[in-house]
């Protein structure tokens, strides 16, 4: 753990040798995403209630998943650009090296950019959060940790399954973004809305549904009956990443490097 | 030290064929051809060796390399280095490794050599102490202490090999593998990279791998060489063996007083003529240089004349020409 943040000072500071970019494209980190919500908002100015949550309820999903999501892209960044290493080789140079490669490739690169869109999320959460009234007590405080802890999971397993196609394939990785930047877009919003197939789909197989919609059923006090299972869904969730990781490892045997 | 046996890897090649209709064949009906990257690969190599492994490109160098360097995994093969197979136990295999890749570098790009350093130092958790002696003595042997603090893009490439070497050694690795560590460098920094792998191999016993094509490094360092091709040993012994082999020929050349007449010797071929100089070159099976030289003090007034042996690379381009690699 302390090399970790060793990784992260030394590629801080090879980031902050180009300031101005860092600045700039932190800004529009920010902006883009932003975009997005305010679009939600003049829906929601137009309709009211989707599927019959209201316009901080889904913020609340929002700000939820865009955290996850730019939390991941900035610190498992390393995955998610994996294609890069292999091409230029330096997957070779982490092999030499005397610690574990998932390690090492979180250690490769960090986006620090991502702090633009991290920040508009948490704008977004906190703007639902004093709109709702919602009754607050330790469990719902600890779920929605484990939401947020659930969504990092579930986008840094997305990020390994498309490094380790990586082994096999360069070409064609942008599928895998259908599952990163489609599953964002699909849980901005309560899985409810949709229908049964893509319910299901981000339910059973990439459990998005964990990160949002099925705890805030319990946050909201939209559960009737047992409502514990639906605190603990995002643990569930984040089991998703044990098979990735083991994937993960059954792809570095696979490793055919480069010729030089 | 390090035992390798009949190792075995073969790649699968997307095979594909110029212009964009093959192109777009390619994409539903890919056909791949299987390379044959190393058959049969053994050898074993002792404490202390300093071993030149050559070969043509693509002769299977770098696979090896890899291969006992813990990257890729063969197809069938053993491998024991130090007591461990590289690819089943990796990590407690590359505490012992130093790595020294030609063409990449190993250093954070926009950070001063230093902080690499310093994060290298976590990685392969060296103790403070080790970690200062080392460094000390690296910077001093290698002259890298006043550019310590520079970012690495700012570094010349011979400043940057040479941060390189000292960032494989910090760890104190009982085996170094070098893949074309002077490539790309001045003859003052190439000079520099050997003088300090010489002294490394003496003074701490470090065993010492080398791929290169830049023969002089070989003559230079190698006692033992091995040659590769197509993914087979075709050679392993001594520098000096493979040269009284190959080396049949010395030339001679020779300035003397002006004089065009004839010059036609049992056992030599002339390379090249003019009036006041001639080269000769001399088949040491038919014929001896002194013999040789008598001979033509006898026909010109000769000025002054030297005996060379063929260069190295030329043994080798014979070399490969005679395994046809």
């Amino acid at each position: 753990m302390k090399l970790y943040f060793k990784y992260v000072s030394i590629l801080f500071r090879s980031q902050m040798e180009y300031r101005t970019s860092f600045i700039l494209l932190s800004i529009g980190q920010f902006f883009v995403p932003f975009l997005v919500f305010v679009s939600m908002y003049f829906l929601f100015q137009r309709f009211n209630t989707i599927g019959g949550w209201s316009l901080y309820e889904v913020a609340l999903c929002y700000g939820i998943i865009h955290m996850g999501f730019s939390i991941s892209e900035c610190f498992v960044r390393g995955f998610d650009s994996f294609s890069s290493l292999v091409v230029n080789g330096d997957f070779d140079r982490i092999l030499v090296r005397p610690r574990s490669t998932i390690l090492q490739v979180l250690g490769s690169k960090f986006e620090f950019t991502r702090i633009g869109r991290l920040s508009q999320a948490v704008i977004v959460f906190v703007y639902a959060l004093s709109n709702l009234n919602i009754d607050w007590n330790f469990n719902k405080i600890l779920t929605l940790i484990f939401m947020l802890a659930s969504g990092i999971f579930i986008f840094s397993g997305i990020y390994m399954i498309g490094a380790t196609l990586c082994f096999w394939t360069i070409e064609g990785l942008e599928v895998i973004n259908i599952f990163t930047d489609g599953g964002r877009e699909i849980s901005q919003y309560p899985l409810s809305i949709y229908n049964k197939w893509i319910k299901r789909f981000f339910t059973f197989v990439i459990p998005f549904g964990t990160v949002n919609y099925l705890p805030l059923m319990f946050v909201l006090d939209k559960v009737e009956g047992n409502s514990l299972i639906y605190m603990f869904t995002p643990l569930l969730g984040m089991l998703f990443i044990i098979p990735c990781i083991l994937l993960w490892g059954f792809g570095v045997r696979h490793y055919k490097s480069t010729g030089s | 030290m390090i035992q390798v046996k009949s190792l075995n890897k073969t790649f699968k090649v997307a095979k594909r064929n110029a212009g964009i209709g093959s192109a777009v064949k390619s994409l539903f009906k890919p056909q791949y051809s299987t390379i044959h990257a190393l058959e049969d690969i053994s050898f074993n190599i002792d404490e202390g060796e300093i071993v030149g492994y050559i070969g043509p490109n693509g002769a299977g160098k770098s696979t090896t390399i890899k291969v006992i360097s813990g990257i890729l995994v063969p197809d069938s093969g053993k491998c024991d280095i130090l007591g461990l197979t590289p690819w089943k136990n990796r990590i407690d295999h590359v505490k012992n490794i130093g790595v020294v890749f030609g063409q990449r570098s190993q250093l954070w790009w926009d950070v001063p050599v230093i902080d690499s350093f310093n994060l290298l130092k976590d990685i392969y958790k060296i103790p403070t102490k080790d970690f200062n002696d080392n460094l000390d003595l690296l910077t001093s042997s290698l002259n890298i202490s006043s550019i310590l603090t520079t970012p690495v893009r700012q570094l010349s490439l011979g400043q940057r090999m040479r941060c390189e070497i000292a960032a494989s050694l910090l760890h104190n690795p009982k085996i170094l593998f070098l893949d074309e560590p002077t490539i790309g460098l001045d003859a003052v920094s190439k000079i520099a990279v050997r003088n300090f792998i010489k002294t490394i191999n003496k003074e701490k016993n470090v065993t010492v791998i080398l791929t290169t094509h830049d023969m002089s490094d070989i003559e230079a360092l190698a006692e033992r060489i091995i040659l590769i091709g197509k993914g087979r040993i075709l050679l392993d012994g001594s520098l000096t063996e493979l040269k009284n082999k190959f080396a049949t020929h010395k030339t001679l050349t020779v300035d003397f007083k002006e004089n065009s007449s004839d010059i036609n010797i049992e056992g030599t071929s002339i390379l090249s003529r003019s009036k006041e100089r001639i080269a000769l070159s001399v088949d040491l099976n038919k014929v001896k240089v002194s013999e040789v030289i008598s001979t033509l003090s006898n026909k010109i007034d000769i000025i002054d004349l030297s005996v060379d042996s063929r260069p190295i690379e030329e043994v080798i381009i014979d070399l490969y020409k005679e395994y046809q690699i």
